[in-house]
């Protein structure tokens, strides 16, 4: 059975939509575009699509990915075309390639991240972002379904910036200017999620945005532990695909 | 003008509120035109929640058809959830459609449709949102005309303080009617104001505008006579009945919902209108005659429905839908055209017939086989003479035992409790039935493992069916009642477990009452509930019982006079001007047939028993067969 690996981004109002509301939105654009995708057998027959690592709801993403196992050998640019045509606008496809080896969601070794605080303060996101990193561990509590919960959200950070400028705008909030951070989190269970780290950035200097924070994922893929850089989790497929040698790609993905 | 989104504002407030999703829109096969293309604006809401709202076939329909007028544009609002309606007052964000975000108050028409009165207080909280007055005297020129449609609107005098006009049955051509009058009077320059557009739709007959008809009183509270107020208004305002189902095929382009909704499946009306004559049921008499969807625009629309939506079910709806004459054909059709395509297929199925089993097979050729649903309605056969619904035992246990000989394991019964001359053992019957059910069951399977389940739904007698007449069972007999049959099935030893039972309390069932055959005065009491913080009355984690009493007492309302009252012959009923075609004199005979037992049977295949509606509608019964096949499609 051929499986594609389907990249995909959440976007405007669309980050809204849930895992489960994304999921029976994929399920029904592949009948409409007609994909021939696999059945599991059984009583009750559910299409072959699984999820790597989804974005919470409300938090917009340019970096989801999934896989659908399908019955006939398809052409990847054209179910990239046809699928990408099926979602609602928000939902949309970027990049389809043919699985090779090796699990895809064993290649998300981190996320990259865009967090947009409208009506923050730039200096004082710069002195908790600087208080954070000095920090050993910054120990956050979330509620999770099971109840709260303690864990360390500092050593999953690889890597966090308030870049210059301030003058982008958040889509909430026409013509207010924003801080943005930039973070490189390392994807650890209980994970951490860009919302834990400003928790941490209120308890180490009580830096505390006065609206909710508009969150993009950039990117998320296998790490490059020397330089913080993430790869696109897709190039090890489309090498061996290409029949090339496995590349730098192969470098940095184990299994 | 053009008129500005509010989804920026109420973009910041999401993040804090459940299902966020709800509020944005964006649905496949959604449409959003620009404000200054069209002359008339529509806002089309559904009063509820919008997992509830976004399946209604009659607001898809009606959105669909007026998207399609060139100059006329039609968006969709549902009642928000409490946690974003305290976010939006303290915003100061108005009620807002889905599709472009804009204020519904900008609107040229405010179209609600209530399938039942338990949206009411939802539409005054939408009203109050989208800042229009609650009461229609109140309302401006800048104001949108409120206009209520439905089933519920068939007796709209308890809301007719709130609203501008209602329209009695099939939308389709009224809407599009209605989207003319609105646009030659603006293109005119709206002369008259908003009154002079209320008379020119109060004028055809038509449209019902409550506030050209004044209601007198009898010391005693009882009505002395409802007449308009003006002239050139008519006495009384007639249903709508589309004739040619043919030739509305729609929805055509399904919308599809991001947010998990409560029917997840493509449906087609495969026809409207039914004859069975239960005495019980306001759908049945109020949308005579029955009219068939040939079965090659059925095959015709679901192929399309499947290709627009994506979605894998699909429903085929009316009131009855083994009743279909080709509906053998349509079952057997569609299952080969889909097999093997993962594509499921269901019907409503209330008949207790073998028929039905055979259709049910076939619908779940390539799928599960776990339940069916059967509809007795009454426990005993005394109690199903009286509401009409003509099973016997002999006919129900012949079914179930076809049904779990066929590898059916659990079959669901729905009976209603509080029904007109009901007793106490009319209802421990249902418990007898349920025994007889399982024990059948386990002779032709010999085998433990098949369940049945007894569901119970509490009767609230309705305007426009024989029992509008009737007194409602008050709360303390239906639980009474239900505690009994409770008793009896899970003191079963040998039965008990294998008897599923599902049941609500009375008390809801009596403000239903209160609403469905209340009169103007009764809108005191919406109000009043409104105010006092009642909304989603359709769902019982909201619905407070003591809150609607309490507002009745403050209103001065005696709501045993509206619900356990029985009415006399001659009564003039609050809904007497509204004319659904039935024939008063025959609904108050089928009413004494009733209470003596005496069965009508269904007018397609028997002589016409004149309840009025063709004759006073200039309609007819349309059924089939037509003879034609549903030609095999190539599916993917």
């Amino acid at each position: 059975m051929q499986r594609l690996r389907v990249r995909y981004a959440k976007r405007g109002r669309l980050r809204f939509t849930s895992h489960r509301d994304i999921s029976r939105a994929v399920e029904r654009a592949v009948r409409r575009a007609g994909i021939p995708v696999a059945y599991s057998a059984g009583f009750s027959p559910h299409p072959k699509i699984s999820y790597a690592g989804a974005a919470p709801t409300g938090v917009a993403s340019e970096a989801e990915y999934l896989e659908i196992g399908v019955t006939e050998p398809c052409e990847p640019g054209r179910i990239r075309d046809d699928l990408d045509g099926s979602l609602p606008p928000g939902l949309d496809v970027l990049d389809v390639v043919e699985a090779t080896v090796g699990g895809l969601a064993d290649r998300l070794e981190a996320s990259e991240w865009d967090v947009r605080l409208p009506g923050a303060d730039w200096e004082l996101a710069e002195t908790a972002v600087a208080k954070f990193l000095a920090a050993e561990a910054v120990e956050v509590e979330r509620l999770t379904k099971k109840g709260p919960r303690r864990f360390d959200a500092r050593e999953a950070v690889l890597r966090l910036e308030v870049p210059e400028g301030t003058d982008r705008t958040a889509a909430q909030v026409p013509g207010q200017s924003c801080v943005i951070l930039r973070m490189v989190v390392r994807h650890v269970i209980p994970a951490v999620r860009p919302d834990d780290v400003l928790t941490g950035l209120r308890l180490v200097a009580d830096f505390a945005p006065p609206v909710p924070p508009e969150v993009t994922r950039l990117a998320q893929g296998p790490l490059d532990a020397s330089t913080g850089a993430l790869a696109d989790p897709l190039d090890l497929d489309r090498d061996i695909t290409r029949g090339g040698e496995a590349g730098s790609a192969g470098e940095h993905v184990d299994g | 003008m053009t008129v500005e989104s509010i989804f920026p504002r109420l973009e910041a407030l999401l993040p804090k509120v459940q299902k966020p999703i709800q509020y944005v829109g964006g649905e496949l096969n959604s449409t959003v035109k620009d404000w200054d293309s069209a002359d008339v604006r529509w806002a089309l809401m559904y009063p509820d929640a919008y997992e509830v709202g976004l399946p209604n076939q009659g607001v898809a329909i009606l959105y669909e058809i007026l998207n399609e007028l060139p100059a006329t544009l039609a968006e969709r609002t549902y009642a928000v959830w409490p946690d974003l309606e305290a976010l939006m007052r303290a915003e100061g964000i108005p009620q807002f459609t889905v599709d472009a975000h804009r204020p519904v108050r900008a609107f040229d028409v405010l179209g609600l449709s209530f399938s039942t009165e338990l949206g009411y207080t939802n539409m005054l909280n939408a009203l109050d949102l989208a800042g229009i007055p609650l009461l229609a005297v109140d309302r401006g020129d800048d104001d949108p005309i409120v206009l209520a449609g439905g089933h519920a609107a068939f007796n709209p005098e308890p809301i007719a303080d709130f609203l501008d006009a209602a329209v009695l049955g099939d939308g389709e051509q009224i809407a599009i009617a209605i989207s003319e009058v609105i646009r030659e009077w603006k293109g005119e320059g709206s002369p008259g104001g908003r009154d002079e557009l209320l008379m020119r739709l109060a004028e055809s007959g038509g449209v019902y505008v409550p506030k050209f008809y004044d209601v007198d009183y009898h010391p005693d509270g009882r009505i002395k006579r409802v007449a308009p107020n003006r002239s050139d208004v008519p006495w009384r305002v007639h249903k709508h009945t589309v004739m040619d189902l043919d030739e509305w095929p729609y929805p055509k382009k399904p919308l599809v919902p991001l947010a998990e909704t409560v029917h997840e499946r493509f449906s087609v009306e495969i026809f409207r209108g039914c004859t069975r004559g239960c005495r019980f049921c306001q759908a049945g008499m109020i949308t005579r005659p029955v009219r068939e969807r040939s079965i090659t625009t059925i095959g015709a629309m679901v192929e399309n429905g499947i290709k627009e939506s994506g979605f894998n079910e699909v429903g085929l709806l009316s009131l009855s839908s083994a009743d279909h004459s080709e509906i053998g054909e349509v079952a057997k059709g569609l299952a080969d055209r889909y097999e093997g395509t993962n594509t499921s297929l269901s019907l409503p199925s209330t008949r207790v017939d073998a028929f039905n089993i055979d259709l049910a097979n076939e619908f779940s050729r390539n799928g599960r086989r776990s339940g069916l649903t059967f509809a007795p309605e009454g426990g005993s056969e005394r109690m199903r003479r009286v509401i009409n619904k003509m099973v016997t035992e002999e006919d129900l246990i012949r079914t179930v035992t076809t049904a779990y000989s066929q590898g059916w394991r659990q079959v669901k019964l729905y009976f209603m409790c509080g029904l007109p001359t009901e007793t106490d053992e009319d209802v421990l019957g249902i418990a007898d039935l349920a025994k007889k059910v399982i024990k059948a069951g386990r002779e032709i399977t010999g085998s433990r493992d098949i369940r049945c389940t007894v569901s119970i739904g509490g009767f609230v007698p309705k305007p426009h069916t024989p029992f509008q007449w009737a007194s409602q069972a008050d709360h303390e007999t239906v639980d009474r009642r239900l505690k009994a049959l409770r008793d009896s099935l899970r003191g079963d030893k040998n039965y008990g477990r294998a008897i599923g039972f599902r049941y609500h309390d009375g008390k809801p069932s009596i403000v239903e009452g209160l609403l469905s055959r209340g009169d103007r005065r009764v809108g005191a009491v919406i109000r009043a509930v409104w105010e006092g913080g009642g909304r989603f009355d359709g769902w019982s984690e909201h619905f407070s019982y003591e809150r609607w009493m309490a507002a009745a007492e403050k209103s001065g309302i005696d709501v045993d006079w509206y619900t356990v009252r029985e009415r006399e012959e001659n009564e003039v009923l609050p809904w007497d001007h509204l004319d659904a075609g039935l024939d008063r004199e025959w609904l108050w005979q089928d009413w004494q047939e009733a209470v003596s037992g005496t069965e009508v049977e269904d007018c397609r295949w028997t002589p016409c028993y004149d309840c009025g509606v063709c004759p006073t509608m200039g309609t007819d019964i349309q059924i089939g067969p037509t003879g034609k096949k549903l030609l095999p499609l190539t599916v993917v």
